[in-house]
Protein backbone atom coordinates (compact mmCIF):
# COMPACT_ATOMS: atom_id res chain seq x y z
CA UNK A 1 0.00 0.00 0.00
CA UNK A 2 1.08 3.27 -1.04
CA UNK A 3 1.41 6.40 1.08
CA UNK A 4 -1.14 8.11 -0.48
CA UNK A 5 -3.84 5.57 -0.49
CA UNK A 6 -2.81 5.45 3.29
CA UNK A 7 -3.58 8.85 3.58
CA UNK A 8 -6.49 8.58 1.73
CA UNK A 9 -7.53 5.74 4.14
CA UNK A 10 -6.84 7.51 7.20
CA UNK A 11 -8.48 10.79 5.55
CA UNK A 12 -11.61 8.90 4.83
CA UNK A 13 -11.50 7.39 8.48
CA UNK A 14 -11.01 10.98 10.02
CA UNK A 15 -13.90 12.12 7.94
CA UNK A 16 -16.76 9.57 8.65
CA UNK A 17 -15.62 9.93 12.43
CA UNK A 18 -15.91 13.14 12.58
CA UNK A 19 -19.46 12.91 10.91
CA UNK A 20 -20.25 10.02 13.60
CA UNK A 21 -20.09 12.42 16.50
CA UNK A 22 -22.63 15.28 16.01
CA UNK A 23 -25.12 12.11 14.86
CA UNK A 24 -24.71 10.54 17.97
CA UNK A 25 -23.84 13.79 20.42
CA UNK A 26 -27.65 14.11 18.69
CA UNK A 27 -29.17 10.78 19.26
CA UNK A 28 -27.67 10.21 22.12
CA UNK A 29 -30.70 11.02 25.06
CA UNK A 30 -29.34 12.59 28.49
CA UNK A 31 -30.46 11.15 31.23
CA UNK A 32 -31.79 13.99 34.09
CA UNK A 33 -32.42 12.72 37.97
CA UNK A 34 -35.88 14.37 39.92
CA UNK A 35 -34.95 13.43 43.53
CA UNK A 36 -37.43 13.40 45.95
CA UNK A 37 -37.35 14.28 49.59
CA UNK A 38 -39.00 15.48 52.98
CA UNK A 39 -42.17 15.15 50.62
CA UNK A 40 -40.71 17.50 48.01
CA UNK A 41 -40.21 16.55 44.24
CA UNK A 42 -36.64 18.48 43.34
CA UNK A 43 -36.44 20.84 40.86
CA UNK A 44 -37.45 20.32 37.63
CA UNK A 45 -34.62 20.02 34.80
CA UNK A 46 -35.04 22.94 32.22
CA UNK A 47 -33.71 22.18 28.64
CA UNK A 48 -35.41 18.48 28.20
CA UNK A 49 -36.18 17.23 24.98
CA UNK A 50 -38.26 14.71 23.41
CA UNK A 51 -36.15 10.49 23.94
CA UNK A 52 -34.50 12.36 27.06
CA UNK A 53 -34.97 10.20 30.23
CA UNK A 54 -36.14 11.50 33.47
CA UNK A 55 -35.33 9.77 36.80
CA UNK A 56 -37.01 9.45 39.52
CA UNK A 57 -34.71 8.82 42.60
CA UNK A 58 -36.78 8.61 45.97
CA UNK A 59 -34.71 9.23 48.90
CA UNK A 60 -37.17 9.75 51.56
CA UNK A 61 -38.90 7.32 54.20
CA UNK A 62 -42.18 7.56 52.82
CA UNK A 63 -43.27 5.73 49.21
CA UNK A 64 -44.12 7.86 46.60
CA UNK A 65 -45.01 7.86 42.85
CA UNK A 66 -44.41 10.10 40.09
CA UNK A 67 -47.76 10.09 38.48
CA UNK A 68 -48.43 12.38 35.10
CA UNK A 69 -51.89 14.17 35.26
CA UNK A 70 -52.62 12.69 31.62
CA UNK A 71 -51.93 8.84 32.33
CA UNK A 72 -48.50 9.10 30.46
CA UNK A 73 -46.83 7.55 33.22
CA UNK A 74 -47.20 6.28 36.93
CA UNK A 75 -43.86 5.23 38.37
CA UNK A 76 -43.87 3.53 42.20
CA UNK A 77 -41.46 4.57 44.14
CA UNK A 78 -40.70 2.59 48.02
CA UNK A 79 -38.56 4.20 49.83
CA UNK A 80 -34.98 4.02 48.40
CA UNK A 81 -36.25 3.14 44.87
CA UNK A 82 -35.20 4.57 41.65
CA UNK A 83 -37.39 4.95 37.88
CA UNK A 84 -37.14 5.98 34.86
CA UNK A 85 -39.56 7.79 32.16
CA UNK A 86 -38.67 8.08 28.72
CA UNK A 87 -39.97 11.58 27.26
CA UNK A 88 -41.54 10.33 24.05
CA UNK A 89 -43.88 13.63 22.90
CA UNK A 90 -43.08 17.05 23.25
CA UNK A 91 -45.16 19.58 25.59
CA UNK A 92 -46.44 20.31 29.03
CA UNK A 93 -46.66 17.29 31.53
CA UNK A 94 -47.94 17.93 35.26
CA UNK A 95 -47.07 15.19 37.52
CA UNK A 96 -47.90 14.57 41.34
CA UNK A 97 -47.52 11.52 44.12
CA UNK A 98 -50.78 9.99 44.40
CA UNK A 99 -49.91 9.81 48.06
CA UNK A 100 -49.37 13.17 48.90
CA UNK A 101 -51.36 15.54 46.72
CA UNK A 102 -49.61 18.91 47.56
CA UNK A 103 -46.13 17.30 45.70
CA UNK A 104 -46.58 18.31 42.52
CA UNK A 105 -43.88 19.38 39.27
CA UNK A 106 -44.24 20.39 35.48
CA UNK A 107 -41.75 18.99 32.79
CA UNK A 108 -41.54 21.47 29.60
CA UNK A 109 -40.39 19.09 27.09
CA UNK A 110 -39.21 20.66 23.83
CA UNK A 111 -39.04 18.74 20.50
CA UNK B 1 -48.38 15.26 86.19
CA UNK B 2 -50.87 17.06 88.38
CA UNK B 3 -54.42 18.50 87.00
CA UNK B 4 -55.17 22.10 86.94
CA UNK B 5 -58.16 23.61 85.90
CA UNK B 6 -57.89 25.36 82.85
CA UNK B 7 -56.79 28.93 83.74
CA UNK B 8 -57.85 31.74 82.69
CA UNK B 9 -54.50 33.63 81.27
CA UNK B 10 -54.26 30.92 78.82
CA UNK B 11 -56.94 33.23 76.54
CA UNK B 12 -54.20 35.82 76.72
CA UNK B 13 -52.08 33.10 75.18
CA UNK B 14 -52.94 33.44 71.60
CA UNK B 15 -50.92 30.36 70.54
CA UNK B 16 -52.82 28.03 73.18
CA UNK B 17 -55.84 30.18 71.76
CA UNK B 18 -55.27 28.99 68.87
CA UNK B 19 -55.15 25.34 69.83
CA UNK B 20 -58.43 25.65 71.15
CA UNK B 21 -59.95 26.91 68.62
CA UNK B 22 -58.34 24.12 66.52
CA UNK B 23 -59.19 21.50 68.52
CA UNK B 24 -61.09 21.27 71.99
CA UNK B 25 -59.47 17.58 72.40
CA UNK B 26 -55.59 18.93 72.26
CA UNK B 27 -56.71 22.35 73.89
CA UNK B 28 -58.27 21.47 76.89
CA UNK B 29 -54.82 19.18 77.70
CA UNK B 30 -52.72 21.47 76.56
CA UNK B 31 -53.98 24.08 79.45
CA UNK B 32 -53.23 21.47 81.71
CA UNK B 33 -49.82 20.72 80.45
CA UNK B 34 -49.00 24.09 81.18
CA UNK B 35 -47.60 26.43 78.78
CA UNK B 36 -44.50 24.69 77.67
CA UNK B 37 -44.61 20.85 77.06
CA UNK B 38 -41.38 19.34 77.24
CA UNK B 39 -39.18 17.26 74.65
CA UNK B 40 -40.14 13.86 76.04
CA UNK B 41 -43.91 14.94 76.08
CA UNK B 42 -43.53 16.32 72.60
CA UNK B 43 -42.32 13.22 71.87
CA UNK B 44 -44.78 11.12 73.15
CA UNK B 45 -47.53 13.35 71.61
CA UNK B 46 -46.31 13.38 68.35
CA UNK B 47 -45.78 9.67 68.57
CA UNK B 48 -49.35 8.88 70.10
CA UNK B 49 -50.79 10.95 67.23
CA UNK B 50 -49.34 8.37 64.70
CA UNK B 51 -49.91 5.54 66.56
CA UNK B 52 -53.66 6.42 66.97
CA UNK B 53 -54.13 7.35 63.25
CA UNK B 54 -52.25 3.78 62.32
CA UNK B 55 -54.97 2.28 64.92
CA UNK B 56 -57.99 4.19 62.96
CA UNK B 57 -56.57 2.68 59.77
CA UNK B 58 -56.56 -0.74 60.89
CA UNK B 59 -59.99 -0.88 61.31
CA UNK B 60 -60.46 0.68 58.42
CA UNK B 61 -58.52 -2.26 57.35
CA UNK B 62 -60.61 -4.41 58.61
CA UNK B 63 -63.95 -3.17 57.25
CA UNK B 64 -64.25 -1.83 54.67
CA UNK B 65 -64.28 -2.71 50.99
CA UNK B 66 -63.95 0.79 49.12
CA UNK B 67 -60.82 0.35 47.12
CA UNK B 68 -60.05 4.32 47.76
CA UNK B 69 -60.52 3.96 51.35
CA UNK B 70 -58.13 1.35 51.99
CA UNK B 71 -55.86 2.82 49.85
CA UNK B 72 -55.59 5.68 51.91
CA UNK B 73 -55.77 3.73 54.93
CA UNK B 74 -52.81 1.48 53.51
CA UNK B 75 -50.88 5.08 53.06
CA UNK B 76 -51.47 6.09 56.81
CA UNK B 77 -50.48 3.18 58.51
CA UNK B 78 -47.21 2.78 55.89
CA UNK B 79 -46.23 6.49 56.18
CA UNK B 80 -46.80 6.81 60.24
CA UNK B 81 -44.81 3.46 60.86
CA UNK B 82 -42.30 4.89 58.55
CA UNK B 83 -42.41 8.39 60.42
CA UNK B 84 -42.49 6.71 64.32
CA UNK B 85 -39.72 4.51 63.04
CA UNK B 86 -37.09 7.74 62.99
CA UNK B 87 -38.59 9.13 66.09
CA UNK B 88 -37.85 6.20 68.46
CA UNK B 89 -34.31 6.30 66.37
CA UNK B 90 -34.18 9.74 67.61
CA UNK B 91 -35.34 9.48 71.25
CA UNK B 92 -32.83 6.44 71.56
CA UNK B 93 -30.27 8.48 69.84
CA UNK B 94 -30.72 11.28 72.50
CA UNK B 95 -31.68 9.48 75.17
CA UNK B 96 -34.96 10.65 75.73
CA UNK B 97 -37.79 8.35 77.62
CA UNK B 98 -40.78 10.01 76.00
CA UNK B 99 -43.21 10.86 78.85
CA UNK B 100 -46.77 10.23 78.64
CA UNK B 101 -48.72 13.24 79.81
CA UNK B 102 -52.14 14.69 80.01
CA UNK B 103 -52.12 15.66 76.03
CA UNK B 104 -51.43 12.30 74.87
CA UNK B 105 -54.13 10.97 77.14
CA UNK B 106 -55.99 12.91 75.55
CA UNK B 107 -55.58 12.13 72.07
CA UNK B 108 -55.75 8.88 73.11
CA UNK B 109 -59.38 8.99 74.96
CA UNK B 110 -60.76 11.00 71.58
CA UNK B 111 -59.70 8.68 69.17
CA UNK B 112 -60.72 5.81 71.81
CA UNK B 113 -64.30 6.81 71.40
CA UNK B 114 -64.85 8.07 67.78
CA UNK B 115 -63.22 4.19 67.02
CA UNK B 116 -66.53 3.05 68.68
CA UNK B 117 -68.32 4.91 67.23
CA UNK B 118 -66.66 4.31 63.87
CA UNK B 119 -66.98 0.22 64.46
CA UNK B 120 -70.58 0.24 64.91
CA UNK B 121 -70.70 0.99 61.08
CA UNK B 122 -70.28 -0.31 57.67
CA UNK B 123 -70.26 -0.22 54.03
CA UNK B 124 -71.06 3.29 52.51
CA UNK B 125 -71.74 4.46 55.98
CA UNK B 126 -68.09 3.56 57.40
CA UNK B 127 -66.27 4.91 54.89
CA UNK B 128 -67.90 8.39 54.50
CA UNK B 129 -67.37 8.39 58.76
CA UNK B 130 -64.05 6.88 58.89
CA UNK B 131 -62.63 9.93 55.66
CA UNK B 132 -64.78 12.41 57.72
CA UNK B 133 -62.95 11.84 60.55
CA UNK B 134 -59.41 11.61 59.28
CA UNK B 135 -59.91 15.29 57.92
CA UNK B 136 -60.95 16.72 61.73
CA UNK B 137 -58.18 14.29 62.98
CA UNK B 138 -55.42 15.61 61.11
CA UNK B 139 -56.53 18.71 61.04
CA UNK B 140 -56.49 18.80 64.44
CA UNK B 141 -52.92 17.48 65.36
CA UNK B 142 -51.90 19.60 62.49
CA UNK B 143 -52.75 22.95 64.53
CA UNK B 144 -51.12 21.68 67.92
CA UNK B 145 -48.10 21.05 65.52
CA UNK B 146 -47.78 24.12 64.25
CA UNK B 147 -48.73 26.06 67.15
CA UNK B 148 -47.41 24.34 69.83
CA UNK B 149 -45.07 21.53 69.29
CA UNK B 150 -43.21 22.75 67.23
CA UNK B 151 -42.28 25.88 68.64
CA UNK B 152 -41.91 24.85 71.99
CA UNK B 153 -39.32 21.59 70.80
CA UNK B 154 -35.92 22.45 72.18
CA UNK B 155 -33.93 19.85 70.11
CA UNK B 156 -33.15 21.01 66.64
CA UNK B 157 -33.73 17.31 65.27
CA UNK B 158 -36.75 16.94 67.37
CA UNK B 159 -37.84 20.00 65.77
CA UNK B 160 -36.89 18.81 62.18
CA UNK B 161 -38.62 15.63 62.66
CA UNK B 162 -42.03 17.43 63.75
CA UNK B 163 -41.76 19.87 60.94
CA UNK B 164 -41.61 16.80 58.55
CA UNK B 165 -44.62 15.37 60.25
CA UNK B 166 -46.85 18.35 60.01
CA UNK B 167 -46.07 18.09 56.30
CA UNK B 168 -47.24 14.51 56.39
CA UNK B 169 -50.14 14.92 58.18
CA UNK B 170 -50.89 18.07 55.91
CA UNK B 171 -50.32 15.78 52.69
CA UNK B 172 -52.78 13.31 54.53
CA UNK B 173 -55.51 15.84 55.41
CA UNK B 174 -55.45 16.81 51.38
CA UNK B 175 -55.78 13.24 50.64
CA UNK B 176 -58.76 12.68 52.95
CA UNK B 177 -60.50 15.26 52.27
CA UNK B 178 -60.38 14.43 48.12
CA UNK B 179 -61.60 10.89 49.52
CA UNK B 180 -64.39 12.63 51.32
CA UNK B 181 -65.20 14.15 48.14
CA UNK B 182 -64.92 11.11 45.83
CA UNK B 183 -67.51 9.50 48.58
CA UNK B 184 -70.35 11.84 47.78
Amino acid sequence: MGVRSLMAASAALSLSFLAFIPLSLGAEPRVYVIEINKLVFGPAPAGLHVNDIVEWRNSDIFRHTATASDGGFDIDLPPGAKGQTVLKRPGVIDYTCRFHPGMKGRLEVAP
Amino acid sequence: MTLHPIPLTMFRNPRLLLAVTMSFAVSGAMAQTAAKPTDPQIAHIAYTAGQLDIAAAELALKTSQNKGVREFAEEMVRDHTAVNKQALALVEKLRVKPDDNDTSKSLTEGAAKKREELSKLSGAAFDKAYAQNEVAYHQTVNGALATVLIPDAQNGELKSLLETGLKLFKEHQQHAEHLVGQLK
